[in-house]
């Protein structure tokens, strides 16, 4: 399957992401997010790209409950996000953190993939069923009885995946997913993500991966959303992109040899 | 400051390790009565980083020599008292595994002496009194660095005392606690003002986490800490100071064996029954007859016996009798004897408990 | 005591070792650590003045070493490097028990430095059997032992943690040391007041990644139980190694093989 290029959002079917005039501040006092709105049908790719301090992880961190709104609302599945859905919400929601050290505490790969489905309180053939098949898609099978401390960085994002996708999530939520990795591991990750059936929300600066494997881009600036739409028009877009403080794709870019900047 | 194997008995590293092993449990079910899960991963990563920490070196000023956090202190505020033990029990057992720093029989020792005093006796008997819930900025240095310095005198003192009773070295004991004394005097002072300056420092970023420190307790406790302050503190001047005016003369079965019989202590000591309990006796009184091993011995036969009774005989004229040996015996039984009740006490409270 | 980057290698090496796969890494690590214990044991029950029934005792490292294919190199240097606090301990014996305890010939011995003797062999054998437990049984497989064996679980779990953080922690402050060393001069930049801040800011990140390590967990249903999988299987071969080492230490502890040998060839010779 090569890039999933649905164009809109399938107007009969619920969203499975809906966030409504989302408001939150930093304990510090300082303004993080500044109501938002938006929603993703399922099956959606979106990337979610913006300046440092942009608000990008703050959005993230609102999908599965790790933050609470101070306004609006957020609703997984038509459920809203609140203390008492948490664990019907993060299982729905499988959470890629940006520094998979902070992902991969347990003493093996295998453990660290069965944390999840253990938690559930599935049988334990269930726990190794769903564990080797998710070390089989993201190729991480050999390292299942490696210590992570042992792995390169894009085998630990590759397990870290691995121990998300063993919940069966069908909303995968990644911020920064390509940071740290070398040229191949990146694009093995892009390839593998690009065979994934659930939807997928991206926040990242890697706006060739964003052209590249999501169908729809949302830029958020100051905590406000900048713009929301296809991501062939937003990328393309030079002005767009200068006003949220980024710049086109590389991708998209001219070429540096036959026709140089300047 | 880590006991090694080569240097302890297996009766000394057993005792220990079962007093260790006491200890871990308690913490551990007191740790699962608070039920605070973020504790265990939070704790863990709070021991790497006291290893992380123990790189970061400074000198030591006046002496120009290095040295580095040790880490008791430091983990008690933190963590409370609990966790903090577990913790840094578990720091010294991977110390003792990977750098051979004190032995896998020593472990017991070292736990007790670096985890044990640091956590469950200098941070709620003087920290909490001096710098109480939400210290001002003296408070928690004078706080650190008071309980610091106990913590580690403590320590050191477990040191010696365990390197005497195992009998394996011959180091003067007397020489050898000054030195020990003396030394963890300073790193103790050290230490506490690092640990304070660090915990001052995080304050300001995150003063919640002395929160994360606070036990729970039931209103009687306060008082159970007084009283064991307390109690401590006479036990340690009725042992040391009065022991030392403790009669030279003999005790009062010897005296009056001697006025009725003429010999002290029967010498029908070469024959028969009493010759075997004799015998016994010698082999397992760890301080014989009180006294101590002078430090040049006149025949290594079955050492401790022999030399000894003579030591003891050339002191019987002086009085008062300031004989370091003796006044320690009698800090030593009663600090031992208080110790058991203590875990005998805990024992039955948490028997209580679970009904 | 004093820890360098270099000592991080260390446990980094130790532990690459230990995953090694050979006779002995096969052992359950219960029997390891209990093997190694009674060895330990065993070898300090001695009377202190005891040489000779010791040495046989150096048997049960070196089958390890050669069966668990460690490098032998490498374990002689590390414990050398553990010697010198053992040695400044140790030295006061041969100073202060000055008694002649053995007469060889025309050559006396005094008691002191026979048991000198004895704390350094004891301290080579005790120390050459826990670096050879630790290079034989990966660290994970010690902590599930010694779960297995009794040890509560707040602290085994802890104890993970612990080894999987060490890395990753003493990586940072070892940047920070050398980013220190790059902008001090003299000595100075050394002080209390610049290690304290350092401590500080390493503590600092360590909440903040304790944090997040923490919410990492909850996103994946943590409820406060950390469940695991692990089993450990006793197989014959476990067992016969724990019967089989317990009655050799045991035999060698009762008896003092080496004097046997010499009165057995000395009767043979006559």
């Amino acid at each position: 399957m090569a890039g999933r290029y649905d164009d809109g959002v399938d107007a009969v079917s619920q969203p499975v992401v809906e966030v409504r005039d989302l408001q939150y501040a930093y304990p510090d006092g300082h303004p993080a997010l500044r109501g938002l709105s938006f929603s993703i049908a399922d099956g959606e790719t979106v990337a979610i790209v913006g300046a440092n301090g942009a608000g990008k992880s703050t959005i993230l961190l609102h999908l599965n409950g790790c933050l609470m709104p101070q306004a609006g609302t957020v609703r997984i599945r038509d459920l809203p996000v609140s203390k008492r859905t948490l664990p019907d919400v993060r299982r729905t929601v499988g959470m890629v953190f940006q520094d998979p050290d902070d992902q991969l505490f347990m003493p093996t790969v295998y453990e660290d993939v069965a944390f999840g489905p253990l938690n559930l309180g599935l049988p334990a053939e269930e726990v190794d069923r769903r564990v080797m098949h998710a070390l089989s898609i993201v190729g991480a099978v050999h390292l299942k009885d490696r210590p992570p401390y042992r792995l390169s960085g894009g085998e630990k994002r590759a397990v870290a995946i691995a121990s998300v996708l063993s919940m069966s999530p069908t909303i995968l939520v990644m911020d920064e997913p390509t940071s740290n990795l070398d040229p191949q591991a990146r694009r093995r990750l892009i390839e593998l993500l690009k065979t994934f059936e659930q939807t997928i929300i991206v926040a990242t600066h890697d706006l060739d991966m964003a052209f590249d494997l999501c169908a729809r881009t949302i830029v958020v600036k100051e905590g406000g959303i900048l713009a929301d739409g296809p991501s062939r028009e937003i990328l393309q877009d030079a002005a767009l992109l200068a006003a949220g403080q980024l710049e086109r794709p590389l991708g998209l870019q001219g070429c540096p040899v036959c026709s140089p900047p300047g | 400051m880590h006991m090694a194997d080569a240097l302890i008995s297996p009766l000394v590293g057993g005792a220990m390790w079962a007093a260790t092993a006491g200890l871990t449990a308690y913490g551990a079910r007191k740790l699962k009565e608070k039920a605070d899960d973020s504790m265990v991963p939070l704790m863990g990563v709070l021991g790497a980083f006291i290893f992380a920490v123990q790189m970061i070196n400074f000198t030591i000023p006046g002496t120009g020599s290095s040295g580095h956090l040790g880490g008791g202190m430091i983990l008690s505020i933190l963590l409370g008292p609990c966790a903090a033990f577990l913790t840094m029990a578990s720091v010294l057992t991977v110390q003792a595994l990977f750098f051979a720093d004190g032995g896998l029989l020593a472990l017991g020792c070292n736990i007790f002496n670096l985890a044990f005093f640091p956590c469950f006796i200098a941070y709620p008997v003087i920290y909490r009194k001096i710098a109480g819930e939400r210290p001002t900025r003296r408070r928690l240095a004078v706080g650190a660095v008071a309980s610091s310095i106990l913590a580690l005198q403590m320590g050191a003192l477990g040191v010696v005392l365990e390197t005497l009773f195992s009998g394996i070295s011959e180091l003067p004991f007397s020489t050898f606690l000054f030195l020990m004394l003396s030394i963890h005097l300073a790193i103790g002072v050290v230490e506490g003002l690092v640990t304070a300056a660090v915990v001052t420092f995080v304050c300001k970023a995150h003063p919640e986490i002395l929160e994360m420190a606070a036990v729970p307790r039931p209103p009687a406790r306060p008082a159970m800490n007084n009283v064991l302050a307390g109690l401590l503190v006479v036990t340690v001047v009725t042992g040391g100071a009065l022991s030392w005016f403790a009669s030279a003369n003999p005790d009062g079965l010897e005296w009056s064996m001697f006025h009725t019989s003429g010999k002290e202590a029967l010498e029908a000591a070469d024959q028969g029954p009493y010759a075997l309990a004799a015998r016994l006796q010698e082999k397992t009184a760890f301080l014989p007859d009180y006294g101590f091993r002078p430090v040049e011995q006149e025949t290594a036969t079955s050492g401790e016996g022999g030399a000894a009774a003579e030591a003891g005989k050339g002191k019987a004229e002086d009085w008062p009798d300031v004989s370091a040996g003796k006044s320690l015996s009698g800090l030593l039984g009663a600090a031992m004897t208080l110790l058991l009740a203590g875990l005998i006490g805990l024992g039955l409270r948490k028997s209580q408990q679970k009904r | 005591m004093e820890k360098t980057g270099s000592s991080l290698l260390d446990v980094t090496y130790l532990d690459t070792l230990s995953y090694q796969d050979t006779p002995v890494h096969r052992l359950d690590p219960r029997v390891k650590v209990l093997t190694t214990l009674l060895f330990i044991v065993c070898v300090v029950s001695f009377n202190k003045y005891e040489l000779s029934a010791l040495l046989p005792f150096v048997i049960y490292p070196v089958v390890l070493v050669a069966l668990g294919n460690l490098p032998l190199g490498y374990l002689v240097k590390k414990v050398l490097l553990a010697a010198p606090f053992a040695l400044l301990i140790g030295i006061f014996n041969p100073l202060l028990d000055r008694a002649v305890l053995i007469h060889l010939g025309s050559v006396e011995i005094s008691g002191g430095w026979v048991s000198f003797a004895s704390i350094m062999l004891r301290f080579v054998l005790t120390v050459s059997a826990a670096l050879i437990l630790v290079a034989s049984t990966s660290f994970n497989a010690v902590c599930v032992a010694l779960e297995k064996l009794g040890a509560p679980s707040a602290f085994t779990v802890q104890l993970l943690f612990l080894y999987r953080y060490i890395f990753v922690l003493a990586d940072e402050a070892w940047r920070m040391v050398r980013a220190r060393s790059l902008r001090s001069f003299g000595g100075r930049g050394m002080e209390l007041k610049v290690s304290s801040l350092m401590i500080g800011q390493l503590l600092l990140r360590t909440l903040d990644r304790a944090q997040r390590i923490h919410r990492a967990m909850r996103c994946r249903g943590f409820d406060g139980e950390i469940r695991t999988v692990r089993r450990l299987r006793l197989g014959y071969r476990d067992l016969l190694f724990l019967v089989g080492c317990s009655a050799l230490f045991l035999f060698m502890r009762l008896h003092d093989v080496p004097r046997w040998l010499g009165d057995t060839t000395m009767a043979l010779m006559r």
